[in-house]
């Protein structure tokens, strides 16, 4: 008796130990891209492109970065990537709230015609080159306003926040407008403030959506000073168009020849990725609750 | 006679009290109206343009002055040994995903799950959470650098094992695997979220029954972590099968390159070359249709299979 319960305590301890092992493994295969890449992007000249396993940089230099900053197409796609975020994260938010909240309302006139308006886009949709086609009729090629209004509304954001807004009670709204509150009144003092967690939910996601994407700057964008972070990421390592590297006069930038195209690569990717690196331990738990939502059927 | 006046007086009654009801509820669908405009340029608008599938569409024409070919399009589609092989890629691929990618997340929710220090499983947590929000062209970035046969990681650790180093991304053999793979690396944490929130409303008094039953914490996990979890596992996967013609475009289009077309090139990346690097307008909205009509059946199908079980359905 005494030897079955000790040889089950020894089975759940090396069940255990065997469990923790392998989730630090785990976790350390998922951070060391991006370690790697940090130590690459500190690494001066030809250490940065020799063998082995880089787990931590013997001489540090911040060459890369000033190469990287320096470069004309990283600087524009910077600034464009961080206008989108923030206008097309503002503008998103905005008008999927505006459409939410009447959809969340039972009484809303038509209300299932309407649903069923929003979501038949989930299972069908033109595809790519009437897309293309629609932008370009629109005269949006070329136009930082391509990067957003074609991806300003989705349906499965909106019947998240569709659903976190049903969970608000109605009587909360009849006793405002009983005391006399007036429609757009009740919506500004009481519906906006208690539906804040979800809108950082959305507009966090739509947010690192607009960060992340390249592939609507790829066939909208000609003009290089409307160019977006990811597409330059993309043609300076997938490309492997080091031209991209030049600075204001389409010119070689100083003491670039100190450290090798691996590091530069690397320092722009740390670039790329430092906000997100550096916002997300603080809002990770906002990306997360939108997933318990959307798994409530709407 | 006397019926149909009465159903008609009823259908005019109705119908003024939805007009009545729109008066009154003027605010909301006045909320409302940029969106169904949105609706209407962005998606309603691309769906109609989906007829170039059926013309010849020439940009001076336009949409509707562009002569119409009938079938032709789809008829070159079914004949091109070119779109077969993308097919082909396609299903493979996404079939690839489903086979190695779908059980990683729950087996990591399961082993979260047996985690006792909560301070540790928020940190895994947290870490495995991170790369869903990286963007592919990054992750593609990481994987050439590790992947780099002059200064790679893999190909170093491949060397000091003695094995001779590849060069991976030319390697056609290896495409496949490193796409299935990536994919498993950047969304295993967060596809384990779902899990987990169905693990944590699983009855406790199942584990303390089984605890004093004599089972041990492995067997707890086999006998009854899983089999709680059956019915979201089965719900996702069906679900996840509705969606085997999308093999992942952005993955795909950043790793993929000329030598690895015969076995990464898909539908969507096909679709992409086909229409805006060669300009054969018609000819890709084809490609797309047939690709977007494919996927609504499948989607359909699977989604009443899961309806008729459940009502965990999309819609």
């Amino acid at each position: 008796m005494v030897v079955g319960a000790r040889g089950r305590w020894s089975a759940d301890r090396l069940f255990d130990l065997g469990n923790y092992l392998f989730l630090i493994v785990f976790s350390l295969l998922m951070i060391y891209p991006f370690w790697e890449t940090a130590v690459v992007s500190l690494l001066p000249g030809l250490l940065a492109s020799s063998w082995g396993i880089k787990l931590w940089p013997e001489e540090v230099t911040l060459e890369a970065y000033r190469v990287a900053f320096s470069s004309r197409l990283i600087y524009y796609g910077y600034i464009n990537t961080v206008f989108r975020t923030v206008v097309g994260t503002a503008l998103a938010v905005f008008f999927s709230f505006c459409t939410a909240y009447p959809l969340a309302k039972r009484k809303l006139p038509l209300r299932n015609y309407l649903t069923i308006f929003f979501l038949i886009p989930m299972f069908f949709s033109g595809g790519l080159i009437p897309r293309y086609l629609l932008v370009r009729s629109l005269g949006m090629l070329d136009t930082r306003a391509a990067l957003i209004f074609p991806i300003l509304l989705g349906t499965y954001n909106l019947l998240i926040m569709r659903n976190f807004i049903m969970t608000i009670p109605d009587s909360l709204e009849e006793s405002a407008m009983i005391d006399g509150a007036s429609f757009f009144r009740i919506l500004v003092q009481i519906i906006i403030p208690l539906s804040v967690p979800i809108m950082a939910t959305i507009g966090l996601w739509v947010a690192v959506q607009h960060w992340n994407s390249w592939f609507d700057a790829l066939i909208f964008i000609r003009d290089e000073t409307k160019t977006v972070l990811q597409l330059v990421l993309r043609r300076v390592i997938i490309e492997q168009d080091d031209t991209a590297f030049l600075g204001e006069n389409n010119d070689s930038v100083a003491g670039a020849e100190s450290v090798v195209p691996e590091s530069i690569k690397a320092a722009t990717v740390l670039i790329s990725i430092g906000p997100i690196l550096l916002a997300y331990p603080f809002v990770q738990r906002y990306f997360v609750r939108g997933i318990m939502i959307g798994s409530l059927k709407g | 006679m006397g019926g149909i006046q009465s159903a008609t007086g009823a259908g005019d009654l109705a119908k003024r009290g939805l007009w009545r009801s729109m008066l009154l509820y003027r605010g909301l669908l006045i909320m409302l109206l940029p969106a169904i405009a949105w609706f209407l340029i962005f998606e309603y608008y691309p769906m109609y343009g989906v007829i170039i599938a059926f013309k010849k569409y020439r940009i001076l024409e336009g949409i509707l002055g562009s002569p119409w070919v009938g079938l032709d399009n789809f008829e070159r589609l079914f004949r091109s040994p070119q779109f077969l092989n993308v097919f082909r890629n396609t299903i493979l691929i996404s079939f690839y995903k489903i086979i190695f990618g779908f059980p990683a997340p729950i087996i990591l929710a399961l082993l979260l799950n047996e985690v006792r220090g909560r301070q540790f499983k928020k940190v895994v947590q947290t870490i495995s959470y991170l790369p869903h929000f990286i963007s592919w062209v990054v992750i593609a970035a990481l994987i050439r650098q590790l992947l780099s046969p002059t200064s790679g990681v893999v190909n170093y650790v491949l060397i000091t094992l003695g094995l001779e180093p590849v060069n991976f991304m030319i390697e056609p053999g290896f495409f496949r695997p490193m796409i299935v793979a990536a994919n498993i690396w950047k969304d295993v944490g967060w596809g384990s979220i779902i899990y987990l929130a169905a693990i944590s409303s699983i009855d406790p008094q199942l584990y303390e029954a089984a605890t004093v039953d004599g089972a041990g914490r492995f067997r707890q996990a086999i006998s009854i972590t899983l089999p709680s979890l059956a019915p979201v596992i089965v719900i996702l996967f069906i679900l996840r099968v509705g969606f085997l013609m999308n093999a992942g475009f952005e993955e795909i289009f950043n790793l993929y390159n000329p030598i690895t077309y015969e076995v990464g090139d898909i539908i969507d990346t096909y679709v992409y070359r086909i229409g805006l690097v060669e300009f054969d307008y018609s000819y890709s909205t084809a490609i797309g249709l047939f690709k977007n009509v494919l996927g609504l059946l499948m989607l359909l199908f699977t989604n009443a299979i899961v309806n008729r079980f459940s009502d965990y359905g999309i819609w």
